[in-house]
């Protein structure tokens, strides 16, 4: 009776929320950043637990404590009563100081990470490579003007070397993420934003737009490829040499039609300024999907 | 421009949502179908019902002209359960395509899928939330500081009359036309003209604008109420917590709702008259739009949270038979959030590519308010230490609110953070989130709310068995639908996906369709228990006013209490007034003699400017001017008209005053007291035995 009463209290679903909680957080798949293959993805994730750990402090009393007051002095049970008990400066101290010492902590923290962790400040390990991103209506183009190579869907990037995105967009607002490996940047018609990113784990990823903009939103993902320095090369050379076509003026205005390319395209020029000619293009005439 | 133009504007007879059905049937256009009959079937069977009844008479004259706060705080909370339910409801169904739509398209449209996430959340936030708060306050606050009426007992029938006319005009949406797909936020430039030409993003701007300027005048009304109204000695300090939250909240609601009218009014020029606010071109930048809607956005978290803060700051007191633990903490600690609520908007971009140093500024702005609310989690912690615990359905809503805000408590400090924010910003994991705060720390609020102050409104208790299985649906139901959601975010499931390409999240997206089914059921369960206990009311009735043995003014009165709530304004000597009267023995005394009291008069104002609104939202949404002119000018008509009249008040006589009040005192004589380990039986009519 005591039990269906306790249970009646909430103790039940407290438990299996808890359980359900720490099942849903470890059994995640090999996704996302909390299975990072990049430096900024394992900070993220380092912070997002030390943050977990650090309100510990805060939140464990409470779990700990609610279900045994609930149980304590449940009516008709056995704990003292004091009706007109609403004030204790122990308490006090402790409930407000409890909190301030664990924000003050964490704010500290949070300050020197986002310094630390700005995405436009280069990583380490050595001159990034540059790397330019254009959203469209439903498909991203990058441009590699280093190597003089593009690509509409699929990011090339060699292992362990640092790169830098510069984003903007060709339609509405988007939101540029690579979820294995960490940050994300909006992209945004007639500005210029930036991210540092690195992949030190080769493998094929996905990589995202993940502001809504339209019917075929869910389609504008795009593979990531982290690969051995020695195999961009190639990459780069046989993309070159294959007779893929040239990005061209016809082909830039060939993007601006919202589409969903069925495979990605291959591109063997980075034509300067048309990165630039796009952010300009937006401010002068704006951005029309249709 | 057809011929018809003129008289139909851009509404044609293909906008009707059955047309799609029948030229091209597919599983998603029959759900629009049939939605739209549901509103259809819906409006037919209250006129029918009314007709038959004959309500229509007692419909006007009692109750839509009505200036009485208790009945626009109840007719309020009715809006808000209709489309509650509405909302809900595109909740299961998007949860059941997302379950089923992993490489394969499930069943509904790209476009439909779209329409749904905006209205959901526009329903939810605009015309559940806002309405089921402002309607709640409405009944309580006025009863609770000792006062008869708001300061402006018209201008609270006008602000329920624009917040209804938006709720229709969202429900009109699904029968003529299609609603916006750019979510409740409606971010430019995609709901700019050249992206979203048609009537969607419209409904959307009308609909919200028409709710924002009756929220404006709601929180003029009820900050002026509790400036101006309250019973002698009650002093600032001595205001139940949730009059405190309400003046919170009112003043946010001053502050907050004109930047989001100035937002959709900017909006509405872009796509009206070729401005370029939000435009990418012509110097438009549609970050400013982000920045509008968020400096309301945020405040507006703290609009819907804090009302709910108060109601668990008189549930808990008074089901733990107990005096609240801390109440100085508790109202700094919400002053603190209502000032800090307006340092923060810019958490919802971190990711726009500004500075560090100002992403670190807000983030940690926003990682202090943290603060004050785990101050508050602590004090209605210690306010149960020591109690004597009564596991109502209203309790037991305030402690599953307890747990699992926490733990939305948790997250929210980790998206406090740019860097995590980053990683995790528009993901499920955001949608997790911010779910796990609005749902205990709003909808648990308010159905706390209903369980509680229902007896004081309508007479009798709510059936407390169904309360109860609602409880279990609601709690279980909300852990089993957004902890996968927390998983999915963290591997990278974006928010708004119709369709997704990793076979990875299916059973994630299985349970948590599960768990909208067991919140189905907990809605279900609700409006069974509303029906239940009106079938049994004779029962469930507690006429002589105080089934719970509650602490604050609003119990010192019949239930339900007169029209005008005080047969004398009582004399206020302490924080729980009417405990301290009952310990007293000064609760039930007869005053020394009765006055006249003077009430506002009924007004037609209000009914009227509300289909005026109505009219020019439809009008503006589909380019029918003539409309748009006769709204406007019907408005503006029916305000001059007002202003002629001059006789704004009715009395009511001493001696009908002193008959119902002694009729009651005599009840209350002849009811005898329970105690509190009878409360949820037959035997509780209303009269509590001091537990204290």
């Amino acid at each position: 009776m005591r039990l269906a009463r306790y249970l009646n209290s909430g103790g039940a679903a407290r438990a299996g929320a808890l359980l359900l909680a720490a099942l849903s957080l470890a059994g995640c798949a090999d996704l996302g950043f909390i299975n990072p293959a990049g430096p900024v993805a394992a900070a993220q994730r380092d912070h997002l637990w030390s943050i977990l750990w650090w309100m510990m402090p805060v939140v464990v009393p409470l779990f700990v404590l609610l279900p045994l007051i609930l149980w304590r002095y449940r009516y008709r049970g056995a704990g003292d009563y004091r009706p007109d008990w609403t004030h204790s400066n122990q308490f006090e101290v402790l409930i407000w100081g409890l909190p301030v010492i664990i924000v003050g902590v964490l704010g500290y923290n949070l300050w020197v990470e986002t310094v630390e962790m700005d995405p436009y400040k280069p990583l380490p390990g050595g001159e990034p490579m540059q790397i330019q991103v254009i959203g469209y209506d439903w498909k991203w183009l990058f441009l590699y003007p280093e190597q003089g190579v593009s690509t509409v869907n699929a990011l090339y990037l060699p292992v362990n070397r640092p790169v830098e995105f510069e984003l903007t967009s060709a339609s509405v607002l988007q939101s540029f993420l690579i979820p294995k490996l960490g940050g994300q940047i909006y992209a945004m018609p007639g500005m210029i934003t930036k991210q540092n990113l690195k992949g030190d784990v080769a493998g094929d990823y996905i990589g995202l737009n993940t502001q809504y903009n339209g019917n075929n939103f869910t389609d504008q993902h795009f593979d990531v490829h982290v690969v051995p320095e020695a195999s961009f090369d190639a990459w780069v050379t046989h993309v070159k040499d294959s007779g893929a076509p040239a990005l061209d003026e016809k082909m830039l205005a060939a993007l601006q039609v919202p589409s969903v390319p069925e495979a990605p395209d291959l591109f063997s020029t980075a034509p300067d300024g048309a990165f630039e000619g796009v952010v300009e293009q937006a401010m002068v005439k704006g951005t029309c999907g249709i | 421009m057809s011929d018809w133009y003129w008289i139909f504007g851009n509404l044609k007879w293909n906008s009707l949502v059955f047309f799609h059905a029948f030229e091209s049937p597919s599983a998603s256009e029959e759900i629009a179908a049939g939605a739209a009959l549901m509103v259809i079937l819906g409006g037919l069977w209250l006129v029918w019902l009314l007709t038959v009844k004959g309500w229509w008479r007692p419909l006007w004259r009692d109750w839509l002209t009505s200036p009485d706060h208790k009945k626009i705080g109840i007719m309020y909370v009715v809006v808000a359960l209709v489309m509650l339910a509405r909302a809900v409801a595109e909740a299961v169904v998007m949860r059941l395509q997302q379950a089923v739509a992993v490489n394969d398209p499930g069943f509904l449209s790209a476009d439909h899928f779209g329409q749904l996430f905006s209205t959901h959340g526009t329903i939810m936030i605009f015309f559940m939330a806002m309405p089921f708060l402002t309607g709640v306050i409405n009944y309580v606050m006025p009863q609770q500081i000792g006062a008869r009426d708001v300061s402006f007992p018209v201008m609270n029938a006008v602000s329920l009359a624009l917040t209804t006319a938006g709720a229709v005009l969202v429900m009109v949406s699904l029968v003529f036309g299609q609603f916006e797909t750019g979510g409740w936020t409606a971010y430019p430039p995609y709901t700019g003209i050249r992206f979203s030409p048609g009537e969607g993003v419209d409904y959307w701007i009308w609909a919200v604008s028409l709710s924002s300027i009756g929220t404006t005048l709601s929180g003029i009304n009820f900050a002026v109420t509790i400036y101006k109204e309250r019973a002698p000695g009650m002093t600032l300090m001595r205001m139940p917590l949730f009059t405190w939250t309400t003046l919170c909240t009112a003043i946010l609601m001053i502050f907050a709702m004109i930047p989001l009218t100035a937002a959709t009014a900017m909006l509405a020029l872009d796509r009206y008259a070729g401005f370029h606010f939000f435009t990418t071109d012509k110097g438009g930048d549609m970050m400013n739009y982000a920045n509008l809607f968020w400096l309301f956005g945020h405040p507006e978290v703290y609009i819907l949270i804090l009302p709910a803060f108060g109601v668990f700051s008189e549930v808990i007191p008074v089901f733990s038979g107990k005096r609240l633990y801390g109440y100085t903490s508790l109202v700094w600690a919400t002053m603190a959030i209502a000032v800090l609520s307006f340092t923060v908007w810019l958490h919802h971009f971190f990711t726009m590519g500004q500075s560090a140093n100002l992403n670190a500024v807000f983030g940690f702005a926003t990682m202090t308010i943290g603060v004050p609310t785990g101050v508050k989690v602590y004090d209605w912690m210690l306010t149960m230490y020591r109690g004597r615990l009564r596991f109502t359905t209203a309790m037991l809503f305030s402690v599953m609110f307890l747990v699992t805000f926490v733990v939305g408590g948790i997250t929210g400090v980790m998206l406090a953070n740019p860097t995590v924010d980053f990683a995790t910003h528009n993901t499920l994991f955001l949608v997790a989130h911010f779910h796990n705060m609005l749902i205990p720390g709003l909808l648990f609020g308010m159905i706390a709310a209903m369980q509680f102050w229902f007896p004081k409104a309508f007479g009798f208790r709510l059936d407390e068995r169904w309360g109860k299985i609602s409880f279990w649906c609601w709690s279980i139901g909300f852990y089993v639908a957004f902890m996968p959601l927390y998983a999915l975010g963290l591997m990278g499931a974006m928010r708004r996906s119709f369709e997704w390409y990793q076979p990875e999240f299916l059973p994630y997206l299985v349970v948590a369709a599960g768990g909208a089914l067991l919140i189905l059921c907990g809605l279900i369960a609700l409006f069974v228990q509303l029906w239940v206990s009106v079938k049994h009311r004779d029962q469930l009735r507690v006429p002589a006013g105080d089934p719970w043995d509650a602490h604050s003014l609003e119990w010192m009165s019949a239930a339900p209490a007169p029209e005008w709530n005080f047969a004398v304004i009582p004399e206020v000597h302490g924080r729980e007034a009417f405990l301290e009267a009952k310990r007293d023995g000064t609760a039930y005394l007869p005053p020394e003699r009765y006055e006249d009291i003077h009430l506002p008069a009924h007004s037609a104002m209000a009914p009227l400017i509300g289909v005026g609104a109505l009219a020019l939202g439809f009008g503006l949404t589909w380019h029918i001017w003539w409309m748009v002119a006769a709204g406007f000018i019907g408005i503006w008509a029916v305000v001059i008209a007002r202003s002629f009249v001059t006789d704004t008040g009715h009395v009511i006589p001493a001696d009908v005053v002193q008959r119902e009040h002694e009729r009651w005192l005599e009840l209350v004589r002849n009811t005898p007291a329970v105690d509190r380990g009878v409360e949820q039986q037959s035997e509780n009519l209303g009269h509590a035995e001091a537990v204290i």
